[in-house]
């Protein structure tokens, strides 16, 4: 073409995004009760994630970190500046099926990992009760499953992890190295920096199987006995609880108790150590398509729904008790409720509704059943019932801001209402005046109701001194903040 | 104590705002002025900055304008997100930008129908993915798409104006399923002869006016339609057209 014209430079198809990618989205917990409109920012890589933390920086903006937002209150929100959101980041960048040890990009969710280990024979050692969370909020969160009176919390499982820092320090952290980080990130909500790599221990499994069995019981005290008892020999404990039952039934439930499948026992472990195996179908029989169910479940969702519906799962679970241990998957087991999708919608969601919240509260086994039979009756007295009640038993751990304790937890799912959102306040502040003298703590995964004179008691104060010392080294210009943050732990500054 | 810097908190409910790309001319333009007499406010984004202030001043209320060429996809998030902030919110996003330069009948002008791709369809990717994850996440939202009855099949006429409206069809029907769970309206419009300058010269029928076309779109919103025609009767060319067999279909010119 010599001697043409040089064309115009094309502007048709020729662009280059904005890194990170950057949106306006309406960001909201998982409770759907709190949320609000805010920027968006979703590094791809670590360089991303720094120049986010730049940007921030020359802006004067704070960041909140969040994962694939399943907290249940604020813990990932940010009114006040933008959101960094690193779910994209999500590469599996190393798994060795000897060993069990993955090493994984922050945005890996839970769904990811028991997917791809498990055709090796393995199963991530500590999930929640949902697979969707990404192994970074997960780990800043702390989370634990239904097993962590047996193997601790997802902190327990770390090896190492590397964090970048909003002072920029990329710093590789274990119970060694950065000893002090290590501690404190895990279970500091995001507050100190952002995982960008993290190192986590599997559990080895001869099947796709756990073996389940069911016992139902009268009473909280009865509940507690079984597990108690059972804590030597169950891999998996967890109770329901009927909270509309009064009385001498107060905390009448139903426990259910798996073991992993030993070697030797599932004639074809490799049959069930499949995705398909996992999965529940999409459809119930065959034709319901499931992602309808949340509109079912909307016509019970008040409280005469919801009292027969504890009811009949009461009543259900003594014919469920009879049956010999049944077989059932990790993730039918772990996840039951991911197969049910958007379930929370039947609390009615956002813009018009407000969804709902979960109190979780974690009591020393010495006064824990005192305590919680008065979490039940005065959420009876005050007419404002739990829909669901789920009752663990927990160890203490490491790591500076646990919830975990030597006791028992009791998670409450209530209702928010625009008439009841007061009331429902109010009363969670009484329970936590209850958990707080029984010396018991919180867990900010699900929190949206504590205050800062309830978190500086229910903490022990010198790991939170320790904690916000720690902020001021790695995070001196106050960049990474939550709502969460600021409602339990600053004041506001302006 | 860390310092908190505040960035501006936009607090949103449900309400009147509105946001029209390609608001300089015809429907767009009608749509803004019909908006406004509604109530709303209105975000008007064109390519020429002229063009909209005349129209803001025509109009009056609050309308908010912002020159941009929607093939500069690359712009599009930050001013998303500028325009949101001032309007307070979001609830209706219309996008109806759109090219249709004369085509000769031999012409094959990879430049003229990659532009009219870049604009037609590029440009409504662009904003719409943007109003898509705006509205999915705040589970409320209108999303109207301008189409047009040349895109139900491939006519001699002009190849890619056709491909672009039928591209934008399908786009939009892929988001209406994807946001119909969270109870967001996404309406494909496909407008007859409508007395705009893209008609200008044309032999045409059934021809109305701008303002007429604005209130009908608005009123097929509202009734949450999926895909339809404005005005209404065009239904029956649209369903002539689309069942004329290829090999005669082949022969007509027009």
């Amino acid at each position: 073409m010599s001697g043409a014209k040089p064309s115009p430079a094309p502007t048709v198809f020729d662009w280059t995004p904005a890194r990170p990618a950057s949106s306006l989205e309406y960001v909201e917990g998982w409770g759907m009760a709190a949320g609000s409109h805010v920027r968006v920012l979703r590094p791809r890589s670590t360089e991303e994630l720094a120049a986010a933390f730049a940007l921030a920086k020359r802006e004067g903006v704070t960041l909140g970190l969040r994962g694939t937002g399943n907290s249940y209150g604020d813990a990932s929100l940010n009114e006040r500046g933008w959101v960094l959101d690193t779910s994209r980041m999500n590469r599996i960048l190393a798994w060795d099926p000897r060993t069990g040890v993955a090493t994984l990009e922050p945005g890996v969710t839970i769904e990811k990992l028991w997917k791809s280990i498990l055709a090796d024979g393995w199963w991530p050692r500590v999930v929640s009760g949902t697979m969707f969370p990404t192994i970074a909020g997960a780990a800043a969160m702390n989370i634990h499953g239904k097993n962590n009176y047996a193997v601790g919390t997802i902190g327990d499982a770390i090896r190492e992890f590397d964090v970048l820092t909003p002072a920029g320090e990329h710093l590789t952290c274990d119970r060694e190295r950065n000893a002090d980080l290590f501690h404190a990130a895990i279970g500091g909500f995001g507050m100190l920096g952002a995982f960008t790599r993290i190192v986590l221990e599997t559990k080895k499994v001869h099947s796709g199987d756990v073996r389940v069995r069911a016992k139902s019981t009268r009473t909280l005290g009865e509940m507690m006995a079984y597990i108690e008892a059972h804590r030597g020999d169950a891999d998996y404990l967890v109770g329901w609880v009927d909270c509309f039952a009064r009385g001498r039934a107060l905390g009448r439930g139903l426990i259910h108790h798996a073991n992993y499948v030993h070697e030797g026992e599932d004639p074809d472990p490799r049959a069930s150590l499949t995705v398909e195996h996992q999965e529940l179908p999409a459809n119930i029989l065959g034709v319901f398509p499931k992602d309808q169910v949340w509109r079912a479940l909307r016509l019970f969702n008040h409280d005469l729904g919801m009292r027969a519906i504890n009811f009949a799962k009461y009543h259900a679970g003594w014919v469920e008790e009879l049956d010999e241990p049944y077989l059932q998957s990790h993730a039918g087991f772990a996840f039951l409720l991911d197969y049910v999708p958007n379930w929370k919608w039947a609390y009615g969601r956002k813009p018009r509704e407000l969804g709902l919240i979960q109190y979780q509260s974690f009591v020393p086994k010495e006064t824990a059943e005192a305590t919680y039979r008065e979490l039940l009756e005065r959420c009876q007295r005050a007419g404002l019932v739990p829909y669901l009640g789920v009752f663990k038993r927990h160890r203490p751990d490491p790591f500076w801001l646990t919830h975990a304790v030597d006791g028992w937890s009791f998670a409450l799912d209530f209702k928010v209402e625009p008439v009841t959102r007061e009331r429902l306040w109010k009363l969670c502040h009484e329970l936590s005046e209850v958990v707080i003298a029984a010396g018991g703590r919180f867990y900010f995964a699900k929190d949206l109701v504590l205050r800062p004179e309830d978190a500086r008691r229910a903490f022990p104060s010198d790991k939170v001194e320790r904690f916000r010392a720690l902020k001021l080294r790695h995070d001196p210009d106050g960049v990474l903040q939550t709502d969460l943050w600021r409602r339990v732990f600053a004041a506001p500054t302006r | 104590m860390p310092q908190a810097t505040a960035a501006p908190t936009l607090v949103s409910t449900p309400g009147k705002r509105a946001l029209v790309i390609g608001a300089s001319s015809g429907i767009g333009a009608a749509l803004v002025e019909e908006l406004v007499r509604r109530g709303y406010a209105v975000g008007a984004v064109a390519r020429r900055a002229s063009e909209l202030q005349a129209l803001a001043s025509r109009a009056g209320g609050k309308v908010v304008i912002r020159a941009h060429d929607v093939s500069r996809f690359a712009e599009v998030p930050a001013l998303f997100e500028d325009l949101v902030r001032e309007l307070g919110g979001l609830d209706l996003v219309v996008f109806a930008a759109g090219i249709m330069p004369e085509v000769e009948r031999h012409e094959y002008d990879s430049e003229k129908d990659l532009a009219m791709l870049a604009i037609n369809f590029g440009g409504c990717v662009a904003w719409c993915n943007e109003a898509a994850k705006l509205f999915r996440t705040q589970r409320s939202g209108t999303l109207i798409g301008i189409s047009s009855i040349a895109g139900e099949r491939g006519r001699k006429g002009n190849p890619m104006y056709g491909a672009t409206k039928a591209a934008m069809n399908h786009y939009l029907e892929a988001l209406r399923n994807r946001l119909a769970e969270v109870g967001v309206v996404v309406t494909t419009i496909k407008p007859g002869f409508i007395d705009t300058v893209m008609t200008r010269g044309k032999k045409t029928f059934w021809l109305i006016g701008p303002d007429e076309c604005a209130r009908q779109i608005l009123a097929k919103a509202a009734k949450k339609k999926g895909e339809t025609f404005v005005p209404s009767r065009w239904w029956f060319v649209g369903f002539v057209v689309r069942w004329i067999p290829s090999a005669i279909f082949r022969h007509m010119n027009f």
